[in-house]
């Protein structure tokens, strides 16, 4: 299944199963939505259900906000995240604060999606991962799905949910063709062990699971360990449990992600690891993740600026042989 | 048309000519992969963009993404704006802006900013900026119509009314944003209506070059006797889809026709003819000069080194500065 179709059925049958579902956003209507998530669902509920909105980015969240308050359960897609900064006041100060400031009384029952990390030579107004800013955010749920049956059932879950959900997606992933594992319980905060492994936890999330996975087996050879892989799929909050079962088999971690390093999203990471399992750890951990520019429209420079699978291969290589692995 | 002397006409057409070659030659290389990332062509707009930098000459320039043409008309060596959106350290941005950011502060050209109306408070701060240094030729800025929905929009026009700054809006009403029409997003399609509370506010034809200029020209002397900002909104349209990832199938082909039949480029080239203000030799010199140097701008691009891996770390900071965290 392609990952955007997964959405695309995620969306589609909350929509028919509940009334009160919507879908608002920039081109989502008539034209089927920038990345095709939403083809189809204008013919089928109409303009009122799916709703094709200026480009006001504040007002979008905005009015989610209030159509939640009103009892619908919208879905309000940004087209890319850097144009989610432009409603950060109503993500930040009112959607993530109106049920800790009336005690409870208001619930703001909103999922907003929207695609980020590096594509293809978009320059640095099209190519941010903000995931870090929206993680630090009480109030906020931020779920970033990397895999067709993640994109399906996460997204179903965060629609159901009440609260404010953000909902991460990465540009490259929508044409990809993907597994679909049916699932009986799905819980959307766990974490999900990609592969298992004993003497190094790899952690990660969005595009940068498949850059991992491509590194592995070389680095696996070259220092003669096995890899544990795990995508954290929720980044608010985040699995502890998996992370710290994995992390006090393997002694070993490395966090890789997309985002710039300095603040970026894996900076609170490792620094719980660190907090919470400082004497299990054999080594150091190792943060693999952008470096701190802007993004640049040269494809060169641009793949210097975030990680590939050959330079998690050799900084991991390097690490290891540093600390004696 | 008549009012205007030859020699401006020649030029019109000469420039909106090579922006038009240009753009060709742009599409043919992405389509070979020498560009990438998003491109969005003006085919179909060269008046507005020509008219207006040849009636604005002097002052301050702000745009959005789709200014190819923009910055040509502006001045900007095509050479250097091939060079550009190839990725080429030769190119205006040093490679790393790409087709959507094109920038030359010496020929006060700022711009393309990727964010939709993201530039129109840029624009308003520059106008301050113009009018307590004294400076008489102010601000223009150039937008899209989907651009008038944004908040930053209507805060752009409020601010510029409230105090009287030097400085011109004006849209290029192509009718769409990406794939949305203007009309089921905004109340009405006649977007000089958003701004005619705030200032002088009119609706021009955007596929005559001749209008385009007049208008501008007059803006312009509403701007520099400090009477405040001014609104001008330019009927246009763009033949190629928003973006080379769009095949625009969202439009008519009737409407795709009314408008091609109002070519900017045909069209100044029938009338000048029918009044006998400008020879065909001289259009057709005028033709083969934009090949030329068209041409020249692909070969150049083409045979322009790439940047160094040492530049990811410049031009973050004034004075180079390194990962904080190695
Ligand atoms: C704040 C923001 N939201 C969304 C986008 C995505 N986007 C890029 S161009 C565009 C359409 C703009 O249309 P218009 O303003 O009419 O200008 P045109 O492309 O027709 O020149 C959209 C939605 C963006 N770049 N910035």
């Amino acid at each position: 299944m392609l990952y955007r179709e997964a959405l695309n059925r995620a969306i589609d049958e909350m929509m028919e199963a509940d009334e009160s579902v919507v879908i608002l956003g920039e081109d989502v209507g008539r034209y089927g939505g920038s990345y095709r998530v939403s083809e189809g669902l204008f013919a089928k509920y109409g303009a009122k259900r799916v709703i094709d909105t200026p480009i006001a980015e504040l007002s979008i969240v905005g009015n989610a906000i209030g159509m939640a308050i009103a009892g619908l359960r919208p879905i309000a897609e940004i087209m890319t995240v850097n144009f989610s900064l432009l409603a950060m006041d109503q993500i930040v100060n009112h959607a993530a604060k109106f049920r800790y400031m009336s005690g409870g009384k208001m619930t703001i029952p909103l999922t907003i999606r929207m695609p980020g990390g590096v594509s293809r030579q978009l320059a640095a107004q099209h190519s941010e991962s903000y995931e870090t800013l929206y993680s630090a955010i009480p109030g906020l749920i931020v779920l970033a799905a990397s895999n067709a049956t993640y994109a399906y059932y996460g997204l179903k879950a965060a629609i159901a949910m009440n609260d404010p959900v953000i909902f991460l997606e990465h540009e490259l992933l929508y044409p990809q063709e993907m597994e679909f594992k049916e699932q009986k319980a799905f819980d959307p905060f766990k974490a999900e062990v990609v592969k298992e492994g004993k003497d190094l936890t790899i952690l990660t999330y969005l595009k940068m699971r498949y850059d991992v996975l491509e590194a592995v087996p070389t680095i696996e050879k070259e220092l003669g360990i096995s890899i544990e892989v795990i995508d954290l799929n929720s980044l608010r909050p985040l699995d502890m449990q998996t992370i710290a079962a994995s992390v006090q088999k393997t002694k070993r971690v490395v966090m890789v992600e997309e985002d710039h390093k300095t603040g970026g999203y894996g900076a609170e990471v490792i620094a719980r690891i660190t907090e919470e399992l400082f004497y299990t750890l054999d080594a150091p951990p190792l943060r693999i993740a952008g470096e701190d520019v802007p993004i640049a429209y040269n494809r060169k420079l641009e793949l210097a600026s975030i990680p590939t699978p050959e330079k998690i291969v050799s900084r991991i290589i390097a690490w290891g042989a540093k600390h004696g692995i | 048309m008549n009012s205007l002397s030859s020699t401006k006409v020649e030029k019109f057409y000469y420039l909106m000519r090579l922006g038009r070659e240009f753009e060709l030659a742009a599409k043919e290389e992405y389509m070979k992969g020498n560009i990438a990332g998003f491109l969005h062509l003006d085919i179909g707009q060269e008046a507005c963009s020509v008219g207006s930098m040849q009636a604005f000459d002097k002052g301050d320039v702000f745009t959005h993404y789709r200014e190819h043409v923009l910055a040509i008309a502006r001045g900007m060596e095509p050479k250097l704006i091939m060079a550009e959106l190839f990725g080429k350290v030769t190119g205006v941005s040093r490679g790393k802006g790409g087709s959507m950011h094109l920038f030359d502060p010496s020929l006060n050209f700022y711009g393309g900013d990727a964010i939709v109306a993201g530039h129109l408070p840029l624009a308003t701060g520059c106008a301050y900026a113009r009018k307590i240094q004294g400076e008489k030729a102010g601000v223009f800025t150039i937008f899209g119509d989907g651009a008038t929905n944004a908040g930053a929009f209507f805060e752009s026009i409020n601010i510029a009314a409230a105090w009287k700054l030097p400085l011109i809006f004006f849209v290029e009403n192509n009718y769409y944003a990406i794939g949305t029409r203007i009309g089921w997003v905004s109340p009405f399609e006649e977007l000089y209506n958003k701004a005619k509370n705030f200032m002088p506010a009119k609706r021009i034809d955007g596929m005559n070059v001749c209008e385009v200029y007049k208008a501008v020209m007059e803006a312009k002397e509403h701007i520099e006797n400090s009477l405040g900002p001014y609104f001008i909104e330019a009927e246009t349209y763009r033949y190629e889809g928003h973006s080379m990832s769009d095949n625009g199938k969202y439009r008519s082909e009737e409407e795709m026709d009314i408008f091609k039949s109002r070519d900017p480029i045909e069209n100044l080239k029938k009338e000048a003819l029918r009044l006998g203000i400008v020879s065909q030799e001289y259009f057709d010199s005028a033709d083969q000069k934009a090949q030329e140097v068209v041409q020249e701008a692909v070969e150049f691009a083409a045979a322009s080194p790439e940047p160094n891996l040492k530049e990811l770390y410049e031009d973050v900071y004034c004075k180079e500065c390194t990962n904080v965290i190695p």
